[in-house]
C-alpha cells in the first residue's frame, strides 16, 4: 500500500459518498413536503394539493432511483475499499447499518411502489399511509447513519479487545456526544436544500409568467420553510460547532485556521485568510478581535487549543476546512437573507412579482446542496487523519489494493457518475420546467401504445402523463 | 449462553441471500432477456411488471452485506477485498439497471434505446459478475493473518466464468417464468416457447456444477459422497430432476403461476447443493462462520432487530405483490 493509493481510496470514496448523498438529502425533504401536501389535499380537496403531489412525486421518483443505485455501491464500499476498517470497527458500524436496512430501506421500498403507482389501486388513506412510511424511512435512514458517522467522530460504548471494537453500551454507542448535533444539522439540511430547490423551481415558472395557482402555492410554501428552517439551522449548527470544540478539538481549531493562543488575549475571528500547513500559520488575516472568543466560549478572553498543541500528524488540513467551513456559513447566511427578503414581500403584498427576489430565490436553488457538501467536508475531512477519531487512522483501514485498482475503480466511478447522473439532473430539470398540470388538460389516457403522451409508460412515476383522470376526487 | 448466535446469523444471511437471488433475479432476467423482444411495446410490459417492486427486490442484496458487516466483519472484509473488482462492476452494472427503470421513460423517443441498452448491459453486467463472485467464492479464498492474501486477479478462471454465465441462465429463466405468469398474449406464448430450452440450459448448468466442484475440490467430494451424508443429500439431486420434469411439463399447459414457482424450486434446489458444498464456511476452503463470528454484542444486538423486523418486511412486501398483482397489459396498465 502506498501513499497514492490511499490517496485515490480516500478520493473515491469522498466522490461516490458525495453523489451519493445529494440524493437522500433531496428524497428526506421532498418525502415529508409529499405527506404535507397530501395531507392538505385529503384534508380540503383543493386540486392544486393534488397537482403537487404529483409533480413532486414524479421528481421524487427520479431522485429516489438515484439514491438506491448510488447507495448501494456505499454499503459495498467499506469492505472493498476499507477492509481494516471494517474488520476492526464492523462490530459497531455492521449493526447499525443492518438496521438502518431492516427499518428503513425496506419500508421505503415497500411503500414506494403503492407511493409512486397505487394512486388508483388503493383508498386514498391507505395512499397516504404509504407516502407516510416512506417519509418515515428517510427519516429513519438519517437517523441511523448519522449514528455511525457520529461514533465515529465521537466513539463511545465500547472497548478494544484483541484488536477489535466490541461495543459494550449500545445505547452510548448510538447516542455518541456528536450524534444528537449531527441528525439535527443534518435533518434540517436536508429542509432547507429541499425549500430552496421548490422554491427556486416555482421562481423559475414566476419568472416566466406563469403565476397559476399552484406555482404561487409553493412558491409560498418554499419561503415560509425557509424562514423557519434557515435561522433554526444557523442556531443548531452553533450548538454543532460547540460541541465539536470540547469533543474534536483540532478540528475546531483547523475550522478556524487558530494556531496558537497568545497569553491573556482573547481569541480573534479570521474572516478570512489562508491557513498555511506547512509555515503553521494563518495568511493574510482578516481579523475581527475578540470574535472568536465570543463564539466559541461565549465569553471575552476565553481561549481553545491551538492548532500547534497537536502533533503535526494528527492535525486536519486546515486550509481545506477552513474555506469548506466559510462557504458553508456563507451560504447559510444568504438563505437567512432571502427568508426575511420574502417576508418583506409578503408584507408588502409582491411575494411573486417581486422579479429582483425571484431571481435570487431562483440562482439560491442549487445552494443548499453545496453547503451540505461543504459541512460534510468540513466534518470529514476534519475529522482526518481518523478513521475512528483518536482510535483508527485512515492510513490503517485502507484496503491494500495496488494502485491501478483502485485507479481503474475511480475511473469508472467518475465516468459512469457523471453519464448516469448527469442525465438523471436533465430529466429532473425537464420534469420542473414542465411543472404541474391539471389533470383535466391531458390526453385521454385510453390512447393505447404509439399515441403521444399516453401511459404506454403506466409505472414510470417520472412519466410526463399520469392517471389522474380516475384520481379520487376528480 | 445457549444461542449459537454464529449459527442463527448464518441461516438470516443465507436467507437473505436467497431472497436476493430470487427476487432480484427475475428482475435481472428481464433485462437479460430484452436482446429477445425489440419491439417498444413488449418492453414496456416486461418492465412494468417489475417496476414497482425492483428496489425492494434489490435491497435484499443490501441486507446481505450489511448483515455479514454486523455478523461476521471478518468475512465482510476478506471476501470484499478479494472480490473488489467483480463486485464493483456489478454494482455499476446494477447503478444503469436501476436508473434505467425511470429514465427509460422520461428519455425523448430518439433517445429512449441508450436506456434500453443500459438496462440491457446493466443487467447482464451484474449477473455475470456476480456469478464470477459466487465460483470465485465456491473455488476459495488464501487468507493469512486475517487478510486477503490472494491476487488482484484470482477471481478470473474457467469455473468463476462458468458461474457466470451459468447465473445469466438461472436468471434468464427467472425472469421468462415471471414474464408468462404476469403477461398474456401473444408475449406470453413467446416466452413459454423460450422457457423450455432455458430449462434444459439451467439443467444442463446444475449437472456441471455438480460434476465440476467435487472433482476440483476434496473436501466437497467428502462432504457429498461419504456416508452416511450421502443418503441425507440424495433428495437434492432426485428433486432436482424431478423439479425439472415438472417445469418441462408445464410449459405445455395453460401456464399461469407454476412455471415461476417450480423455477424457483429449482433455483432453491441448486442454492442448497452449493451450500451443503460449503457449509459450515463462510470463507471457504476452510474459515467457518464460528471462526469469523463478530462480538456476541454485535451479533444480539442485531438479532433483535432482525427477528422482529424481517416478519413485518415479508409481510409489508407481500402486500405490495398483492396490491399491483394480476396481468399487465400492453399500454393500459393496472387501471
Amino acid at each position: 500500500m502506498d501513499v497514492d493509493a490511499l490517496m485515490l481510496a480516500r478520493i473515491q470514496f469522498g466522490f461516490t459518498i458525495s453523489f451519493h448523498i445529494i440524493f437522500p438529502a433531496i428524497t428526506i425533504g421532498l418525502a415529508s413536503y409529499l405527506v404535507v401536501l397530501e395531507a392538505c389535499w385529503l384534508k380540503t380537496r383543493d386540486a392544486q394539493y393534488r397537482d403537487l403531489y404529483h409533480f413532486w412525486s414524479r421528481i421524487f421518483s427520479v431522485n429516489f432511483a438515484m439514491g438506491v443505485v448510488s447507495g448501494l455501491v456505499m454499503a459495498y464500499q467499506f469492505g472493498t475499499n476499507w477492509s481494516y476498517f471494517s474488520d476492526f470497527a464492523g462490530g459497531v458500524t455492521g449493526p447499525l447499518l443492518t438496521y438502518e436496512v431492516l427499518t428503513a430501506f425496506f419500508l421505503e421500498a415497500g411503500f414506494l411502489g403503492v407511493m409512486l403507482f397505487g394512486w388508483n389501486r388503493v383508498g386514498p388513506g391507505l395512499h397516504f399511509f404509504a407516502t407516510i412510511m416512506v417519509a418515515l424511512g428517510t427519516l429513519l435512514s438519517a437517523t441511523w447513519i448519522l449514528a455511525s458517522n457520529s461514533w465515529m467522530q465521537t466513539p463511545a460504548g465500547y472497548e478494544i479487545i484483541n484488536g477489535r471494537v466490541v461495543p459494550t453500551d449500545w445505547l452510548a454507542v448510538i447516542f455518541n456526544p456528536s450524534f444528537p448535533y449531527r441528525l439535527a444539522h443534518m435533518g434540517i439540511a436536508a429542509f432547507l436544500a429541499t425549500a430552496l430547490i421548490v422554491g427556486a423551481s416555482a421562481a423559475w415558472h414566476l419568472l416566466r409568467g406563469d403565476r397559476s395557482a399552484p406555482i404561487r402555492k409553493m412558491f409560498q410554501m418554499a419561503m415560509w420553510m425557509l424562514l423557519v428552517v434557515a435561522p433554526l439551522q444557523a442556531v443548531v449548527g452553533d450548538f454543532h460547532g460547540l460541541n465539536t470544540l470540547k469533543h474534536q478539538p483540532a478540528k475546531l481549531a483547523a475550522m478556524e485556521g487558530h494556531w496558537e493562543n497568545t497569553p491573556g488575549e482573547g481569541l480573534p475571528l479570521i474572516l478570512f485568510g489562508w491557513p498555511d500547513m506547512q509555515a503553521e500559520t494563518t495568511r493574510y488575516a482578516l481579523e475581527v478581535p475578540r470574535l472568536g472568543s465570543l463564539i466559541l466560549t461565549h465569553s471575552w478572553d476565553g481561549q481553545i487549543a491551538g492548532l500547534k498543541e497537536f502533533a503535526r500528524a494528527d492535525r486536519p488540513n486546515s486550509t481545506v476546512v477552513f474555506w469548506t467551513f466559510r462557504l458553508m456559513v456563507g451560504l447559510g447566511l444568504l438563505m437567512i437573507a432571502l427568508a426575511v427578503w420574502a417576508v418583506w414581500a409578503q408584507w408588502r403584498g409582491k411575494l411573486y412579482d417581486h422579479r429582483p427576489l425571484l431571481r435570487f430565490a431562483l440562482y439560491m436553488g442549487p445552494s443548499g446542496l453545496v453547503a451540505m457538501l461543504a459541512g460534510w467536508m468540513t466534518t470529514e475531512i476534519g475529522r482526518q487523519p481518523w478513521v475512528v477519531y483518536n482510535i483508527m487512522r485512515t492510513a490503517d483501514a485502507v484496503t491494500p489494493h495496488e494502485t491501478f485498482e483502485v485507479g481503474l475503480t475511480l475511473a469508472l466511478f467518475v465516468i459512469i457518475y457523471f453519464i448516469v447522473f448527469g442525465a438523471g439532473t436533465v430529466y429532473i430539470l425537464r420534469l420542473i420546467r414542465k411543472g404541474p398540470e391539471a389533470p383535466d388538460t391531458h390526453t385521454p389516457q385510453e390512447g393505447g401504445p404509439g399515441e403521444p403522451r399516453t401511459p404506454s409508460r403506466p409505472f414510470s412515476a417520472g412519466a410526463e402523463t399520469d392517471e389522474l383522470a380516475h384520481s379520487p376526487g376528480a | 449462553m445457549g444461542i449459537d448466535l454464529a449459527l442463527i446469523w448464518a441461516i438470516i444471511i443465507l436467507f437473505g441471500i436467497l431472497m436476493y437471488v430470487v427476487m432480484d433475479g427475475f428482475d435481472l432476467g428481464i433485462g437479460i432477456l430484452y436482446p429477445f423482444f425489440p419491439a417498444k411495446e413488449d418492453r414496456d410490459v416486461m418492465m412494468n411488471t417489475v417496476a414497482p417492486v425492483w428496489d425492494g427486490n434489490e435491497t435484499w442484496l443490501v441486507l446481505g452485506g450489511a448483515g455479514l458487516l454486523a455478523a461476521f466483519p471478518l468475512a465482510y472484509s476478506v471476501i470484499l477485498h478479494a472480490f473488489t473488482l467483480p463486485l464493483i462492476f456489478m454494482l455499476l452494472g446494477l447503478i444503469f439497471r436501476g436508473v434505467a427503470f425511470e429514465f427509460r421513460y422520461k428519455a425523448r423517443d430518439a433517445s429512449r434505446h441508450w436506456w434500453d441498452k443500459a438496462f440491457i448491459m446493466g443487467s447482464i453486467t451484474a449477473t455475470f459478475f456476480q456469478g464470477m463472485t459466487l465460483g470465485a467464492y465456491i473455488d476459495g479464498l488464501r487468507v493469512v493473518n486475517r487478510s486477503y492474501a490472494g491476487g488482484t486477479l484470482d477471481w478470473i478462471a474457467p469455473f468463476s466464468i462458468f458461474t457466470g454465465l451459468g447465473l445469466l441462465v438461472a436468471y434468464g429463466l427467472l425472469g421468462c417464468t415471471w414474464l408468462i405468469f404476469k403477461t398474456e398474449g401473444d408475449l406470453q406464448r413467446r416466452m413459454l416457447g423460450l422457457a423450455r430450452p432455458l430449462t434444459l440450459a439451467l439443467l444442463g448448468v446444475i449437472v456441471i456444477i455438480s460434476i465440476w466442484t467435487p472433482i476440483a475440490h476434496g473436501e466437497i467430494a467428502a462432504r457429498w459422497f461419504s456416508f452416511p451424508n450421502l443418503l441425507w443429500f440424495s433428495p437434492v439431486p432426485v428433486l432436482v430432476l424431478v423439479t425439472t420434469w415438472y417445469l418441462l411439463h408445464s410449459l405445455n399447459r395453460d401456464a399461469h403461476a407454476g412455471p415461476f414457482l417450480l423455477t424457483l424450486c429449482l433455483v432453491f434446489l441448486g442454492y442448497s447443493g452449493l451450500g451443503i458444498s460449503v457449509w459450515p464456511n463462510i470463507i471457504p476452503p476452510d474459515i467457518s462462520i464460528w471462526d469469523a463470528s463478530g462480538p456476541a454484542q454485535s451479533q444480539g444486538f442485531t438479532l433483535v432487530g432482525a427477528l422482529l423486523i424481517i416478519p413485518l418486511i415479508l409481510m409489508y412486501t407481500a402486500w405490495s405483490y398483492y396490491v399491483f398483482r394480476g396481468k399487465v397489459k400492453t399500454g393500459d396498465g393496472y387501471h
